[in-house]
Order: C-alpha cells, then sequence, then structure tokens
C-alpha cells in the first residue's frame, strides 16, 4: 500500500506539471487569433483616428514591434502574473478578475447546489425505473434541459415570476440600496451572500438570494440535465457488472446493492465529466449572466469583446485558462480520492 | 467475366448482408416501444425543419428583413394578429417570417459545422492514434487543452477572428460554422483517436500488417471504417452543439448581422428587453423553434445511442451457429456419414445469445 | 422450519427446470425441463460447452437472471422452493443457504471497496454481527482459503491483489456464512493452470474440512475429474446423461458424452492418428527463425519502472518442424510471438527471419518478408475484419501484394476454404456469421494464402469449445504436414501440445526456462517450474487424476524444502 500511494503522489505531480503547457498552449492560441484581427489599438480604434495618429498611438504602445517579440512579452507579463489593463476603462484586469470572479463563482455555486439537488436524484430515480415512464419521462426532461439555450429558460423565468407574477427581481445580484449599503460596509469580500450574512441584516440576505433564485435554477437547470444523463447511464452499467450480481447473489438486500455498490462506482464518471462541466459552466455563464445582467466574468467580457477591447479580452481569457487547467488538476485529485485503482 | 480491371468489383466482395441498402429503415425497425417512439418524433422534427428551411421562400408571409408590406409599415411589439400570427419584433418586423428564415440559417450551419468537422476531425485522429509517440502526445495536448477551454468563449473568438466584420450572410453563416468547428475538431479528434488506438491493438489490424499492408490501407481501409461506428452519435451530438453555439453567438451579438440573415439566437436577444414590459411573443416563438430542433436531433442521437452500440457487440459468446455445429458433430458421431459440412452452411446466422436486454453505452457529456 | 443441525445436510431436488428468455421474435429456450439432485456434502459438476445453459439453470435458482427471463418447474433446498421466490425471501437464501463463487473474480468484486468490507458485508447481511466482530471473522475467512498475512491483506482493495488471491476472496466470501450449497460457475477458468491446481486443492480440502455440497459448472473435462462426484452433462438446454463421475469417464453412453471425451486432449496419452502422421523432420535443417539474446521491454506507467516481457531469449526454428511455446499469463511468450514476425520491435538482441536480420530491414522490405509469414490469432472474431466478407479476409494478403487476378484470387480462396474443412459458398459470408470454430478456420485459410514458410499462431484454439478444438488441430496438423510450413505454437495449454508439438519450449517471467523435444520436456522435464507446470494440468480421467493430485502434492512438498 505504501508503493502505492508514493505512486499516487508521483502522478498528482505530473499532473500538476501539466498544467503549464495546457495554459501556454491555450494562451498562444489566443494570442494569436487575436493578432490575426489585428492589434488592439487598431481593432479598437479602426476607424476614428487617422492613420498617423494610429500609428503613433501603435508606436508608443509597442504594438508596431514584431509579433514574437510581442508574445514573448506578453508571456512574461503572465508568469509575473500581471495581466495587463483595459483599453477601454483602464481597469487592472487583476482587480476585474477579483471583484467579478467573486460574482461568478457564486453564481456557479448556486447553479451547480440546484443541479446536485435536481440531478443526482432523478437520475438514479430514471435508472431505477429503466425504460418504464418514470425513466421516460425523466429523460425528456433531460433532453429538454439540455436543448434549451440557457438564455431562453432565462427569458422565459423572467417572463413568468418576475414580470407576470412579480414574486422575484430579473437582475442584478441585488436590490441597489442594498448593494449601495453593502459597498459602504467597507472591505468588501465581494460575494455578496458573504457581505450580507456578515451585515447581520435579514432583509439584505433575503434580497441577496431572491436574485440568485432565478440565475441559479437556469444555469443548474441546464446542468442538471447533463447530470441525469451522466447518472442514469452509469448506474444502468454498473446494474449490469459482474460485481453487483455478486453483491446480490451473497444476499445483499438490493437497497444497499445499489446505493454501496452501483452509486459509488456510478459516480466515478462522473466526477471525471465534472472537470469538463467547469468549462461548460464558465462558457453558459457568460450567457446566463448576460441574461440576468449578473456582472461576472462573462458579463464583462462580452462587454470588453462587444467594445473590441482585445487587450481586456486576452487578460481574462488566460485567467480562464488558468481556472480551467487548475480545476482539471483538482478532479483529477477527487478522482485519485475516491478511485483506488488510480495509482499508475 | 475476364475483366482484369483490378478495380472491378471482386465477386468475393459482394455487398454487406440485406438490410443495410437503407440504414434508416433498417434502424426504425431495431428499435421498439418507447425507443422507436424517442426516434420517430426525433426524425419527424428534423425533417419538418429540413422542409421549412428548404421552403422558407414560399412559406414565409415576409421577408426576413422586411419592416414594411403592401400597407406601409408593420409597426412595433405587436401581439399576434391574423396579419402578423406571431406578431412583430422591437425593430418592427414579421417574428413568424423571422423564425422560418431562422432555420434556413440553423439548417446551414449544422451542415457546415458538422461536415467541416468530421472532414477535418476524423483523419487527424486516426492519423494521430494509428501513428503514436510524438505525434499523437502533441495533438492530444494541443486538442485536450482546447477541449478544456470553454467552447462557447472559443466560438467567440474564432468568430471575432474570422468574421472580421463581414456582413454578407454567407459570410456570417461561414464565420458560425468555422468556429463551431474549431470547437468541435478536438471532440472528434478525442473519440476517433481513442478508438483507433483500440482499434490498433485488434487483432484484424495485425493481420493486414503481417499481410504487409500498408500504414495508409491500415489507417484508412481497416481502421477507419471500424471506428466510424461512434460517428452517428457524435455527429447529432455535433449538430445540436452547432445551434446551440450559432444561437449562444447571436444572443451575445457574435453572430450574423441580422440584416445579412434571420438568426433565432440575436432575435431573443432583442427580445430580452421587452419582456420587462410583459411582451412574450418575441421571445418565446425564436426560444421554442430552438427547443424543438435540438430537442430533435438530441432524440435522435439518444436513440442512435440506444440502438446502435449493442448491436456492435459481436464479439464473443456463442452464436447460434456454434450450436448449430455442435448438433451436427453429436449427429454425426451417433451416425458415421459426415454430412456435416453441409448442416453446418445452412446454420442460421445470429448475432447475440441470450444475453440480458439492450441498453446504452457511455452517452457524451456536452 | 428446518433446524440448525440439519441445515447443513440439505439436499437440492430440481425437477422439470425451464428457463426462457423473451426476444424480440421467437423466446430462447435456453433450458428445457432439466432435473437433478444434489446431496448433502456432494459435488455434483454439470458440464456442458458455451450455450448449453448451465449457467442459466444455476442462476435461475438464485433468482440471479435478467427480468426477460422466465422459469418454470421446480428448484427445493429441503422444503424451501427455490423457483419463483422473491424480494426479502430469495434475499436470505442467498449467501446464507447457497452462496456463488464466480468466474472471473476481478470483475466480480467491487473495485473501490476493500476485500475485507465485501467478506463483512456478506456477513452482516444475514447474521447480526458487529463492524468489528465481521472484520474478525473476514480475517480468519481469508485464513482459511489460505491468504498469507490476513490481518494485512483485509484491507487490500481488489487491485492490488493477483487473480488467485481474488478468486480465494471469492471463496471465502462463499463460505461466509457456512452455506449449504455453493455453485462454482466456472470457478477456474480464467486462471492459470497452476493456479487453477491450487483453487482446486482449496476446494477439494474445504469440501473434505466442511462438507459443504458443490455445483461444480464447467467446460473443462480435467477439473471435472479432478473434483466431482457425480457428472450430469448439459448440451443445448438439456440434461442428456448423468452419472457418478468413475462411471461417466469410463463408459459414456450419450454420443455427444462421447464425442466430448474423444475430443479432449489428455496429455500423456498417445496422439491420435492423423496428429502423427508424418515423422518429425530432423533438428539438424535449415532455420527459418533465429532469435538471439532477445529483450522486448515496456515503458511502465507514469512513474513506474519499465515492464521486461522478454528477457535474453534464444531461440531457434527450423524448417518444417512445429515449435510449441508454453508459458502462463504474463511470461511473455506472446510478444516473443509478435517479435517473430516484426509486429513488435525487440528493444535488445537480434531476430533473423528467414535469413534476413529484422534489425536492419526497412518498413518496405518488411513487409515484403512478411508475405512469407502467416499469423493466427487468438480471437478469430476480433482477426478478421467484420466488414470484410470472408473472402476477402482470405485473400487480403494477395491483394495487398498485388499478386494474381480477381480470378485467380476468387480461386484461391475456394481453394484453401476446401482446404480447411468449408464449403465454397462461405466465401460470400461476413464473419459473424460463421461460429467460432468456422471463423479459426478461415482465419487459418487467410495464414495460409501465400504459401508462407513460417506460420505463428498465438493461442489459436484457447477461445474455441473443446470439441470445436479438436477438429481445428485436426486441420491445422494436416495442412502442416502437407505444405510444410514452420511453426511457431504459442500456447498455454499443455494438452494441446502434448497432441501436435515436435519441440517444446517453456517460458516463465520473459525468460526462457526449459527446451528441448515434445517427449524429453513432458515426459523428463529438468526444471522445477516445467515439472509444476505438467503436474498441475488435470487429467480428463478420475482414476489418473486422484494420482496425479498424490504427485502433485508431494512435488509440492519436496519443492518448498
Amino acid at each position: 500500500m505504501r508503493t502505492s500511494r508514493g505512486a499516487l503522489l508521483r502522478y498528482l505531480a505530473l499532473r500538476l506539471v501539466l498544467i503549464i503547457p495546457t495554459v501556454f498552449i491555450l494562451v498562444s492560441v489566443v494570442f494569436f487569433f487575436m493578432r490575426v484581427i489585428g492589434d488592439p489599438i487598431t481593432a479598437a480604434q479602426g476607424g476614428r483616428l487617422s492613420p498617423e495618429q494610429l500609428e503613433a498611438r501603435r508606436e508608443s504602445a509597442g504594438y508596431n514591434r514584431p509579433v514574437l517579440v510581442q508574445y514573448g512579452e506578453y508571456l512574461s507579463q503572465v508568469v509575473r502574473g500581471d495581466f495587463g489593463t483595459s483599453f477601454s476603462d483602464h481597469r487592472r484586469i487583476s482587480d476585474v478578475l477579483i471583484t467579478n470572479g467573486a460574482a461568478t463563482l457564486e453564481l456557479v455555486i448556486w447553479a451547480l447546489l440546484v443541479a446536485f439537488l435536481v440531478g443526482i436524484p432523478l437520475g438514479r430515480l430514471a435508472a431505477r425505473f429503466h425504460d418504464r415512464i418514470a425513466d421516460v419521462t425523466i429523460r425528456s426532461f433531460a433532453i429538454l434541459f439540455y436543448a434549451a439555450p440557457v438564455f431562453f429558460v432565462g427569458l422565459l423565468l423572467k417572463l413568468l415570476f418576475s414580470s407576470k407574477l412579480g414574486w422575484l427581481p430579473s437582475s442584478g445580484r441585488a436590490s441597489t440600496d442594498v448593494q449601495l449599503a453593502l459597498d459602504r460596509q467597507g472591505s468588501t469580500t465581494h460575494f455578496m451572500i458573504v457581505d450580507a450574512i456578515r451585515s447581520g441584516n435579514g432583509e439584505y440576505i433575503a434580497d441577496v438570494l431572491k436574485h440568485a433564485v432565478l440565475p441559479a435554477t437556469a444555469l443548474g437547470l441546464l446542468t442538471a440535465g447533463i447530470f441525469i444523463r451522466l447518472i442514469r447511464i452509469n448506474m444502468l452499467e454498473t446494474m449490469r457488472t459482474d460485481f453487483v450480481t455478486a453483491a446480490r447473489a451473497r444476499g445483499v438486500p438490493e437497497r444497499k446493492v445499489v446505493s454501496r455498490h452501483a452509486y459509488r462506482n456510478a459516480l466515478i464518471p462522473v466526477v471525471t465529466v465534472m472537470g469538463m462541466e467547469i468549462a461548460l459552466l464558465l462558457g453558459s455563464s457568460i450567457l446566463t449572466e448576460t441574461t440576468f445582467e449578473w456582472k461576472g466574468i462573462g458579463y464583462i467580457l462580452s462587454q470588453y469583446l462587444l467594445a473590441r477591447d482585445f487587450v481586456a479580452v486576452q487578460g481574462l481569457v488566460t485567467a480562464i485558462a488558468i481556472v480551467v487547467a487548475v480545476s482539471s488538476f483538482l478532479v483529477d485529485v477527487i478522482n485519485a480520492l475516491v478511485d483506488p485503482r488510480v495509482r499508475y | 467475366m475476364a475483366v482484369l480491371d483490378p478495380t472491378s468489383v471482386p465477386a468475393v466482395r459482394t455487398p454487406p448482408r440485406a438490410g443495410r441498402k437503407i440504414p434508416g429503415l433498417a434502424l426504425i425497425r431495431s428499435t421498439h416501444g418507447l425507443q422507436r417512439a424517442m426516434l420517430l418524433i426525433g426524425i419527424g422534427l428534423i425533417a419538418f425543419f429540413v422542409v421549412v428551411a428548404l421552403l422558407a421562400d414560399v412559406i414565409a408571409p415576409y421577408s426576413f428583413n422586411a419592416i414594411r408590406g403592401p400597407d406601409g409599415l408593420f409597426g412595433t411589439q405587436l401581439p399576434p394578429s391574423s396579419a402578423h400570427l406571431l406578431g412583430t419584433t422591437v425593430g418592427g418586423m414579421d417574428v413568424l417570417s423571422r423564425i422560418i428564415f431562422g432555420a434556413r440559417t440553423a439548417v446551414l450551419v449544422v451542415l457546415l459545422a458538422t461536415a467541416m468537422s468530421i472532414v477535418v476531425g476524423v483523419p487527424l485522429g486516426v492519423f494521430s492514434g494509428y501513428v503514436g509517440g510524438w505525434v499523437d502526445r502533441v495533438f492530444v495536448l494541443v486538442t485536450d487543452a482546447l477541449y478544456a477551454f470553454p467552447s462557447l468563449l472559443m466560438a467567440i473568438i474564432v468568430s471575432v477572428m474570422v468574421s472580421r466584420g463581414q456582413s454578407s450572410a454567407f459570410g456570417g453563416i461561414f464565420a458560425a460554422s468555422v468556429s463551431i468547428t474549431v470547437v468541435f475538431v478536438p471532440k472528434y479528434f478525442r473519440v476517433i483517436r481513442n478508438a483507433t488506438m483500440s482499434a490498433k491493438a485488434e487483432p484484424y489490424v495485425d493481420a493486414a500488417r503481417v499481410a504487409g499492408a500498408r500504414p495508409a490501407r491500415i489507417m484508412f481501409g481497416h481502421i477507419l471504417a471500424n471506428v466510424s461506428q461512434s460517428l452517428p452519435v457524435l455527429a447529432t451530438l455535433n449538430a445540436s452543439e452547432a445551434i446551440l453555439t450559432l444561437a449562444g453567438l447571436g444572443f451575445l451579438g457574435f453572430g450574423i448581422e441580422p440584416t445579412a440573415a434571420a438568426e433565432w439566437g440575436y432575435d431573443l436577444n432583442k427580445a430580452l428587453s421587452d419582456v420587462t414590459n410583459g411582451i412574450w411573443w418575441t421571445g418565446v416563438f425564436p426560444g421554442i423553434a430552438i427547443v424543438l430542433i435540438v430537442a430533435g436531433v438530441a432524440l435522435v442521437g439518444e436513440s442512435l445511442n440506444d440502438v446502435l452500440n449493442p448491436l456492435l457487440r459481436t464479439r464473443g459468446g456463442a452464436t447460434t451457429a456454434d450450436e448449430a455445429e455442435l448438433e451436427a458433430m453429436v449427429r454425426s458421431v451417433a451416425t458415421q456419414p459426415t454430412m456435416t459440412d453441409t448442416a453446418r452452411a445452412h446454420a442460421p446466422p445470429s448475432e447475440q445469445s441470450p444475453a440480458p436486454p439492450s441498453s446504452d453505452k457511455e452517452g457524451d457529456e456536452r | 422450519m428446518t433446524t440448525t443441525a440439519l441445515a447443513s445436510l440439505a439436499h437440492l431436488a430440481v425437477r422439470d427446470l425451464s428457463v426462457s428468455f423473451q426476444t424480440d421474435g421467437e423466446p430462447i429456450r435456453a433450458v428445457r425441463r432439466i432435473a437433478f439432485d444434489v446431496k448433502p456434502g456432494e459435488i455434483l459438476a454439470i458440464v456442458g460447452e458455451s450455450g448449453s445453459g448451465k449457467t442459466v439453470s444455476s442462476r435461475a435458482m438464485l433468482g440471479l437472471l435478467p427480468r426477460t427471463a422466465r422459469i418454470e418447474g421446480s428448484a427445493q433446498l429441503d422444503d424451501t422452493e427455490l423457483v419463483g421466490l422473491k424480494g426479502e425471501a430469495v434475499r436470505r437464501v442467498r449467501g446464507d443457504r447457497i452462496s456463488m463463487i464466480f468466474q472471473e473474480p476481478s470483475t466480480a468484486l467491487d473495485p473501490v471497496r476493500t476485500v475485507g468490507w465485501q467478506i463483512s458485508e456478506a456477513l452482516r447481511s444475514h447474521r447480526p454481527l458487529s463492524r468489528k466482530a465481521a472484520m474478525a471473522r473476514a480475517v480468519e475467512l481469508l485464513d482459511l482459503v489460505g491468504i498469507p498475512d490476513p490481518e494485512v491483506r483485509v484491507h487490500c482493495y481488489p487491485h492490488q491483489m493477483s487473480g488467485g488471491q481474488k478468486q480465494r476472496v471469492m471463496i471465502a466470501m462463499a463460505l461466509s456464512c457456512d452455506p449449504e450449497l455453493i455453485v462454482a460457475d466456472e470457478p477456474t477458468t480464467a486462471l492459470d493452470v497452476t493456479v487453477q491446481a491450487q483453487i482446486l486443492d482449496l476446494l477439494h480440502d474445504l469440501r473434505e474440512k466442511l462438507g459443504t455440497a458443490i455445483i461444480l459448472i464447467t467446460h473443462n473435462m480435467g477439473v471435472v475429474a479432478d473434483l466431482a462426484d457425480r457428472v450430469a452433462v448439459m448440451f443445448q438446454g438439456e440434461i442428456v446423461e448423468e452419472n457418478s463421475a468413475a462411471e461417466l469417464f469410463a463408459n459414456p453412453h450419450h454420443p455427444y458424452t462421447q464425442h466430448l471425451l474423444a475430443a479432449v486432449p489428455h496429455l500423456g496419452k498417445p496422439r491420435p492418428a492423423i496428429m502423427d502422421e508424418v515423422a518429425p523432420p530432423p533438428v539438424a535443417s535449415r532455420v527459418v527463425m533465429a532469435m538471439r539474446d532477445l529483450h522486448v521491454s515496456f515503458p511502465g506507467r507514469i512513474g513506474s519502472p519499465p515492464v521486461h516481457a522478454v528477457r535474453g531469449v534464444n531461440l531457434d526454428l527450423h524448417a518444417h518442424e512445429i515449435l510449441a511455446l508454453v508459458g502462463e499469463s504474463g511470461s511473455g511468450k506472446t510478444t516473443l510471438g509478435r517479435c517473430a514476425v516484426g509486429l513488435q520491435e525487440p528493444t535488445g538482441g537480434v531476430i533473423e527471419l528467414l535469413g534476413t536480420p529484422l534489425g536492419s530491414v526497412s518498413a518496405r522490405d518488411l513487409r515484403t518478408l512478411r508475405r512469407r509469414l502467416g499469423f493466427v490469432f487468438q480471437d478469430p472474431a476480433a482477426s478478421l475484419n467484420p466488414r470484410m466478407s470472408v473472402g476477402a479476409c482470405i485473400t487480403e494478403p494477395m491483394k495487398v501484394a498485388q499478386e494474381g487476378t480477381v480470378g485467380e484470387r476468387r480461386a484461391r480462396a475456394a481453394e484453401l476454404l476446401e482446404a480447411v474443412e468449408l464449403p465454397v459458398e462461405f466465401a460470400e459470408r461476413y464473419p459473424h456469421e460463421l461460429s467460432g470454430g468456422q471463423r479459426q478456420r478461415v482465419s487459418l485459410a487467410r495464414a495460409l494464402v501465400m504459401r508462407p514458410e513460417l506460420v505463428v499462431a498465438d493461442e489459436p484454439t484457447s477461445a474455441l469449445d473443446v470439441s470445436v478444438q479438436a477438429k481445428v488441430l485436426e486441420v491445422f496438423v494436416r495442412l502442416q504436414h502437407e505444405t510444410g510450413f514452420a511453426c511457431l505454437f504459442i500456447t498455454h495449454d499443455l494438452a494441446v501440445v502434448d497432441m501436435l508439438a515436435d519441440r517444446i519450449a517453456v517460458m516463465k517471467d520473459g525468460e526462457l526456462v526449459e527446451s528441448g523435444t515434445a517427449d524429453e520436456v513432458l515426459r523428463a522435464p529438468r526444471e522445477d517450474y516445467t515439472k509444476a507446470l505438467i503436474a498441475a494440468v488435470p487429467l480428463p480421467d478420475p482414476v489418473e487424476q486422484a494420482l496425479a493430485r498424490q504427485r502433485r502434492r508431494a512435488l509440492r512438498a519436496a519443492t518448498r524444502q
């Protein structure tokens, strides 16, 4: 057992090292894609400045140098943790990452909560009643969750709960006065709900929670659809394995066969897929945040893209690449903990 | 006879077993009950949208960008009425017409994106998986990195890069297709490459190598035919993802110019502000169109997944041909004269032993 | 209610048991009105080949069949009727009164739970034991089935154990609640011969010690002869013959039983006439393949050392001879075979193939060279491209070599199909339409299409049923005599080797342990490993096998000192 632990640590260390080429590739791809369009100044100011002015601006910013030199410079910046300053509103990208990143993270956590609460029980139910009405109904729902774009679900939710029924707010992370009050509190964590709890004001907390319900549901249902499919298929597969038959053959009660043997084994591939879900969640959060004007990374990124502020875009995308690479490493760690066979 | 042209079809290569000539029908016949209902609904939905896309000019009451008819301007945000069955948008365009022409855009993008993804991703996967070594490692590293990256974000970046202010209808559709292709090539690559890796270890590939076949023949004569089994399911996934990505791009404002072609995602974006005023028809109808077409493709994909996988599991296990052979042998032992081979020759073919009922293999994550 | 004293002496009576499976078409009748008894403490072997219904019938008793199965008839364990038993009632029988041992121990154990956990789960499902007490009992059970250091191993996960150990764990689990009957479904099929012998010894001892009745389901006549008191022979869902083991082997009545017993290769018996038509060629004849100090190693998984599959092997294969390469799984025999035809590149040493050193040839020359070689694979279903017709499969090497016209190729395919005793019409069929034995003959035809000088056959019959295997071997040897190719025959089955090999080379852990003529190696082995290997082969004859068991024990006692 000791040797296997050593092997496990070696494996994880190697996975940790692999983060570097992953990030490197993504950063490079993004950098060169962006440069195909042109340098940030030409892209942003193209029609508005005279060619001479443009040239002067490019020279002062160093964009007239060879692309490879700029690329090298950018890489060294990233290594130092400097993602640059946005072109349009002169914010430091690292500040944007902290402020808006907290918002996105908050949304993603709420959404995952919805996804787990809805997806896992329904997936198990569908597998349990395989090929019967419950299964077909749940599968149909999963397909609908999958087929409906998150912004359409968001639109329907807003239409029903906000516009028609008036129960919930339709956009933002909190009402304006609550937002202001929380900002005035000082030393904000940028996590709205944490700030609200710290304020100790029940109304603030309720307000923040109310604002989170619709976006979390929209994003959560989408993810739940994937969970349902995955859990159902994996449960069905493990229910057919020899070790499940063997457990039955030694008289283990059916309920325990399912919960102790099938469920646990079925969760392993789900954990693996979770790594990719993070990328999906980040992608979908751009749409969700735009729909609900939730000022997270996706929202601000889309704003910068529309403003053709490619310095900001590049910085944010680089940061997202790092997040993705790190989280897929974390998933490997979890996987290694859940599955004793991962010991390489 | 005596045609010495080596390209002429040799008699030993007769067409494969009956029932494969019309794959669709054979597929439907192999389903039953709810599975068949799912498949038929899916096919029906897809067929519906394809017909709408083809006949858009005929069916649609107005052009997709018309804001005025013979009686002057339509007016904006009009509720559904006899003149505008689904109402008009905030820009004063007919919602129904935009949905109908939107189907054309969606179908075009799906076809283009799926074709491009397959043409690039599949050969790359077969090649990388077969050659292995450093080439493979580099490909895997790059595609894994791209795969892990949020696909919508990648699509946005590529679309901004490709379109570069192009506003023609085809330019927009092409840009959207390319960005979906960039997202999907890594997915095809992964699946096909892994299938190739395992196919490479299959004895029939070794057998071809022992026979002295060249790598190209092995890759594209033997392996490709066998790994392409996973393509239908992957292609449906690709198609539905293409529609969703297209709509997502449109929604965020990186898609096709609204004056160049109708696009559902763009309309939904414009409808977002209507919602606060209780105007529902501008958003709900294009949204339903997206849901229906994606659900249609997804239903077909799910059924394919259910049906194709167990069918393909022909390996191992006893066939009834085995049993027939045994029976013939025993008879030959009992009554000495051996007629066994003719008896065997008429043994009915079969693929499966009495195994538990069919079911689905690992589906695909989005 | 039975008393506990009587419970261990239960009697199983199966009457008119039928099982059919619902399908989209006709229901498949897997078991048809079978009847048998298992008396207390008795070992009943149910023998049959694939598809005979032997596994289905035993699973039917425990309700372990899929929902599409329809079970009729009766199976009574004392006064408990098992057919139709549902829910909690059947659960209480499973594992407590009747327990099961599965064929494949590596898939029958839950990979994410420790073996101790799984044994105590079995215990606690039937006995009110504390977790600690169950664990303590699990350690005792592991000790009983001969697992060393049970206190440590009880905390292991299945993947940390060898195949034989996993099967011991399965047996421990089956014994955990002192069942009245154990159903052992092909308990040794997935294991190597030497491990098989140990597991058979264990089952033998346990029966002596505990007196549990056992239903032993197997296709291996040697295993039957080793363990069974009585034998029921199943064929196409019916029991065609039932008798005491001694009587059945000495005097089989049903034609199927006769055929089966005649087809079983028997180590040490004289070869059938067909196999011995031609005298072995002189050893001094031309060498077609030579290996000198051959090494093959594979890079280990990330962070672990490389695996040495073959280390320092020297081997010569002469023209016209059959050289059998024998070894257990992981011995490197398959890797060596792949090296011989250039499918695997050695990491050290030299291979000379038909006079050409492989290391220096170009890919192009290697392809040309390969046209003079043939290869027969273990799994015929996998080695024939499922998308090509049989005719196309057979003549592919010709097509690749651009040899012959279409008509000539077709004629050659027909000729070869005839040579392997298949109807010529088979050229038009697809591999999946053929039985396993037929496919393997097609595979053989393909290997011979270019009239090779050397054929490598990698376990060509191990995926086949015995009665089919006999036919394939017969065809193989006849063709070898007729065309005179040299053959490297890779196998784990010594009885098969005894039937056809001129010379034998024994491999263990990547090294060549012993080689010599067939008689030298099999009748007068020099190395302990070879001796153990030969002693482990169960003989399909109860009388001989009982003697062999004693010899094996003596041998083990001797080598232990």
